[in-house]
């Protein structure tokens, strides 16, 4: 039973989209931008222990030895110019190396898509999310829209995530690039998906563009991020990439139960 | 119920409106369609392009307002 376990533990292969209980690091990437934010992550990381240990160090020798009967002479050095110049440039050298990976991911954040294929508009209510997939419409009345509400805990089903799970998913088509419109219809919210690296204030008045390209199929569960009210915690958003050919057919059908 | 093969397009990014806001893109696009048909007279179909433009970027809400206020003659826009 132990040792079943412990396979479970440590050789999953199912992929964390999702907030796991006592969750230290990120959750799984699924596009190039949160891939790329890891990897930035991880050169920081890699520094910041680095600079870590050194001060800490310090830190705790000068602690150790501050003491008067071993050490009952203290040193009177008030300047030393070699060392003052060392300890200035070198950590300009380590910003440098931070920079220059932190600066590459956020221009190529904001590269312009030139031809996104799908639009989708998330729209932030007290207190779920409305989508609305109007590239199908004909007319201006509305096509393809739906509510998102959270399924309270009473209501989930065995498997389901706690205060994760939606009535309708935001179904996507995965390796095809994305347009999300985020806006609000009443009080701030933040469109959040960290396995997408997605997070993008709803604005009430204002419509703020997010590109994002999703590499493999899968669910992926994210929470409103910006206090809206009494149920800010409770409104998820879950979005789910289907391949092409799926999300064609499910447009299609929506559209059908939509009309009919 | 018919299957539609539905045509997966959307609005393409415009250049004057490079960064995150959008919000006068969706605006421009809505005010184009409707100076278009101004000029071209509502039967002809080349306006049409501007009106998936808007209606794939504006939230329906806004697109109800400003059609009402159209109706109204308070719209804000140039038309």
């Amino acid at each position: 039973m132990m040792i079943h376990e412990f396979f479970d533990r440590f050789l999953t292969i199912a992929f964390c989209d999702a907030a796991e209980p006592w969750q230290l690091g990120f959750q799984d990437a699924a596009t190039p931008i949160m891939q790329g934010i890891i990897d930035l992550h991880h050169d920081i990381l890699f520094f910041l222990i680095l600079i870590l240990v050194f001060v800490l160090w310090m830190l705790v020798r000068a602690l150790w030895h501050f003491n008067e009967n071993t050490n009952p002479i203290p040193q009177r050095i008030v300047h030393g110019t070699t060392i003052e110049i060392i300890w200035t440039i070198f950590p300009s050298i380590i910003l440098m190396f931070i920079a220059i990976p932190s600066f590459a991911l956020l221009y190529s954040m904001d590269e312009v898509v030139v031809d996104p294929a799908v639009t989708i508009k998330a729209i932030g209510h007290q207190w779920y999310w409305t989508y609305e997939y109007s590239d199908y419409n004909r007319s201006d009345e509305q096509s393809l829209t739906f509510d998102s509400y959270m399924i309270p805990e009473d209501d989930l089903e065995l498997g389901q995530l706690r205060l994760l799970e939606v009535d309708n998913r935001v179904v996507v088509p995965a390796q095809t690039h994305l347009r999300m419109i985020i806006t609000s219809a009443d009080v701030l919210h933040s469109w959040a998906v960290p396995s997408l690296g997605v997070k993008c204030d709803a604005v009430p008045g204002r419509l703020n563009q997010t590109s994002i390209l999703i590499q493999r199929e899968g669910v992926y569960y994210g929470q409103c991020s910006e206090i809206c009210g009494t149920n800010h915690a409770f409104m998820p958003i879950v979005v789910e990439a289907v391949n092409f050919k799926d999300y064609g057919t499910w447009v299609s059908n929506q559209l059908c139960q939509q009309s009919n | 119920m018919a299957e539609e093969t539905v045509e997966i397009k959307t609005a393409p990014a415009d250049f004057r409106f490079p960064s995150q806001n959008q919000t006068k893109h969706c605006f421009t696009r809505y005010f184009e369609y409707h100076k278009c048909l101004k000029a071209k007279g509502e039967i002809s179909n080349e306006c049409e392009k501007y009106a998936k433009y808007y209606r794939s970027l504006c939230p329906l809400e806004w697109i109800q307002k400003w059609n009402e206020q159209r109706d109204q003659g308070i719209f804000a826009g140039p038309l």
